[in-house]
C-alpha cells in the first residue's frame, strides 16, 4: 500500500483525540478517548457515531439494471420496492464472495450501493468487467458516511436534524436535504446509515456530536458490535473462497434466481464446511486464526474473527467448522498458545438484534 | 510511578520486598498501549521461571501481550483479583501486581532501569 488515504472528517477524529490507525488503506479512527468497552456501551445504551466514509458509494443505473444485480448476486431485485434496502453479496465463478454489499432501490431504473472500504476498486473492476451496454456506474467519490447507531438515534435525528424517521422502517432509505439516510448499521441496534456532501460532512458530525447522548465511536469498537450480532466481516468470515451458503447466508438469496455468477457451485452442492458462532465456555479470549477442534484433539475449523464480548463479558468468536459439527450446543475446543480452552458451537447472533422491525416484533 | 521500583525495556515494573522477592506488573506506558484490559492469565503458584521466559499474558479488547520476567525464580504468589477484574492493573501499584517471584539470582535485578532511565526510555518511543 503506498499512500494512505484520510477522510473528510480526518481533522475532527484527530480534534476528538482519537488513536487512528491503518484501516483498508485509510488512517481510520481505532478509539477515541474513552476507550473501547465505554464506546460499545455506549452504542447499545444512547447512539454512537461512526465515520465509515471510507466505505464505498455507487450508483447503478439503467435499463438493464435488475437483471445485472440478479446476475452479479444471488438475491432478487424485481419486485423490492422503492427506498428498500437489501444486503446481499456478489459471487464469482466458483460460486466464493467478491464483497458483501447493501443494495437499495433508488428508482425504476437505479439502485445505489454501499460497497467495503477494502474491497472498493475490486468490486468496482469486477462490475465493469461483467457491465452491460444498458447499465452504468457512477461512483460517489464525493460524498461521506456517517453512521448513528444506537436506540437514541432516533431522538437524536428528530432533536439535532429535525428530521422524523419515525415512519422510516428497518432497510428503508430516504433522500432529504441533500442527505441519503438508510435506516440499517453493523451494530444490531436501530440506527442509521447517512450519506452526505463531502463538503458537508464535518459540519453534520460536530452538529450530532454536540448532543448529549452522542458519542464518536471507532472502529474498534465497531467490530464488537457486530461481533456480537453473528455479522460476517469481509477478509475474515467470508472471503473469495467461502460460498454463501458456507458462510451461513443462505437467506440472501432469491428464490428462483438460478442464474448468478457462480451458481452452479452454489446450488445443490453439500456443504463441508459452515459458518458458526463459537462462544468458550472456560476462561480465556480466543481470536481469529486459533484452531478449533473436537473432543479427539482434531482438528475441526478455525476461526475467522474473535474476541472478548463487552455484553456478555466472555469470549466470542466465529469460525468455519466441519459441517458435521455445525449443531449449536456442540461441545469442541478453542486451542490459544497450545492450551485447549472449552467452548460451544453458538447460535448467531449472540445477543438478540434491536433493529427497528425487531423492536416492532417484540412489542 | 514510584521512584524507588526497576524497570524494564518490555514495560515491566519490578518492586524488591524482602531483598529477594520480586513483584511484577506492567508499566503505564504498556498499560496506555494495550487499552481496555479483558483477561489476565495467571501463571501457577510454584511455576519455576528462567530469565527471560514469558510467564503470564495480559488480554486487551485489541491484543494479547506476554508479560515476560526479567528474573528466574519461583512464583510465590500471584494476583487472584485480576481474574475478576482484569483492570485493577491500572488502578495502582499496589492492586496491580501480577505475580511474585522470589529470585534464584539477585545479580538479575542490576542490568534493570530505574525510574529516570525508564522515562528517558519511553520518550524515546514516542
Amino acid at each position: 500500500m503506498t499512500a494512505t488515504f484520510k477522510t473528510a472528517l480526518f481533522d475532527s477524529h484527530i480534534a476528538a483525540g482519537a488513536k487512528i490507525g491503518p484501516f483498508a488503506g485509510y488512517d481510520m479512527p481505532l478509539y477515541y478517548k474513552e476507550g473501547v468497552l465505554k464506546e460499545h456501551e455506549w452504542v447499545r445504551s444512547s447512539a454512537g457515531l461512526f465515520d465509515v466514509s471510507h466505505m464505498g458509494q455507487i450508483y447503478l443505473e439503467g435499463a438493464g439494471v435488475v437483471p445485472f444485480l440478479e446476475k452479479i448476486t444471488p438475491s432478487n431485485f424485481a419486485k423490492a420496492g422503492t427506498g428498500v434496502a437489501k444486503y446481499t453479496v456478489m459471487t464469482n465463478e466458483s460460486g466464493g464472495i467478491v464483497d458483501d454489499l447493501i443494495i437499495t432501490r433508488v428508482n425504476d431504473e437505479k439502485f445505489l450501493s454501499v460497497i467495503n472500504a477494502g474491497c472498493k476498486e475490486k468490486d468496482i473492476a469486477w462490475i465493469i468487467d461483467h457491465l452491460p451496454a444498458d447499465v452504468k456506474l457512477v461512483r460517489l467519490d464525493d460524498r461521506a458516511l456517517i453512521a448513528l447507531q444506537g436506540p437514541k438515534a432516533e431522538q437524536v435525528l428528530r432533536e439535532v436534524l429535525k428530521i422524523d424517521a419515525s415512519g422510516l422502517g428497518y432497510m428503508r432509505m430516504m433522500f432529504i436535504d441533500g442527505l441519503i439516510i438508510s435506516r440499517l448499521g453493523y451494530t444490531g441496534e436501530d440506527g442509521f446509515e447517512i450519506s452526505v456532501p463531502e463538503d458537508r460532512a464535518s459540519d453534520l458530525w460536530v452538529k450530532l456530536l454536540a448532543s448529549q447522548l452522542v458519542k464518536p465511536v471507532g472502529l474498534a469498537a465497531r467490530d464488537s458490535l457486530r461481533l456480537e450480532m453473528g455479522y460476517p466481516l469481509y477478509g475474515h468470515d467470508i472471503n473469495d473462497e467461502t460460498t454463501p451458503l458456507e458462510a451461513d447466508l443462505g437467506w440472501v438469496m432469491g428464490k428462483g434466481n438460478e442464474g448468478f455468477i457462480g451458481a452452479g457451485n452454489v446450488l445443490g452442492k453439500t456443504l463441508k464446511r459452515k459458518r458458526v458462532g463459537v462462544k468458550l465456555t472456560d476462561k480465556g479470549i480466543a481470536r481469529e486464526g486459533a484452531e478449533i477442534r473436537n473432543d479427539k484433539n482434531k482438528v475441526i475449523g478455525a476461526l475467522t474473527s474473535g474476541g472478548h464480548s463487552p455484553t456478555l463479558k466472555s469470549s466470542i468468536g466465529m469460525g468455519y467448522v466441519d459441517a458435521a459439527y455445525a449443531n449449536p450446543g456442540t461441545k469442541i475446543f478453542v486451542t490459544v498458545r497450545g492450551n485447549n480452552i472449552g467452548a460451544e458451537i453458538a447460535a448467531l447472533p449472540f445477543i438478540p438484534a434491536r433493529t427497528k422491525s425487531s423492536k416492532k416484533a417484540a412489542a | 510511578m514510584p521512584d524507588n521500583l526497576k524497570y524494564t525495556q518490555e514495560h515491566e515494573w519490578l518492586k524488591i520486598e524482602d531483598g529477594n522477592v520480586a513483584v511484577l506488573g506492567i508499566t503505564p506506558y504498556a498499560q496506555d498501549a494495550l487499552g481496555d484490559l479483558v483477561f489476565v492469565e495467571l501463571p501457577e503458584v510454584g511455576r519455576k521461571l528462567t530469565k527471560g521466559e514469558h510467564f503470564a499474558v495480559v488480554e486487551s479488547v485489541k491484543t494479547a501481550a506476554e508479560v515476560y520476567t526479567p528474573v528466574a525464580g519461583e512464583v510465590i504468589a500471584v494476583n487472584d483479583n485480576l481474574s475478576g477484574d482484569p483492570e485493577l492493573i491500572k488502578k495502582s501499584f499496589e492492586e496491580g501486581w501480577i505475580a511474585k517471584i522470589k529470585l534464584e539470582n539477585p545479580s538479575d535485578l542490576e542490568g534493570l532501569m530505574d525510574r529516570a532511565a525508564y522515562d528517558k526510555f519511553t520518550s524515546s518511543l514516542d
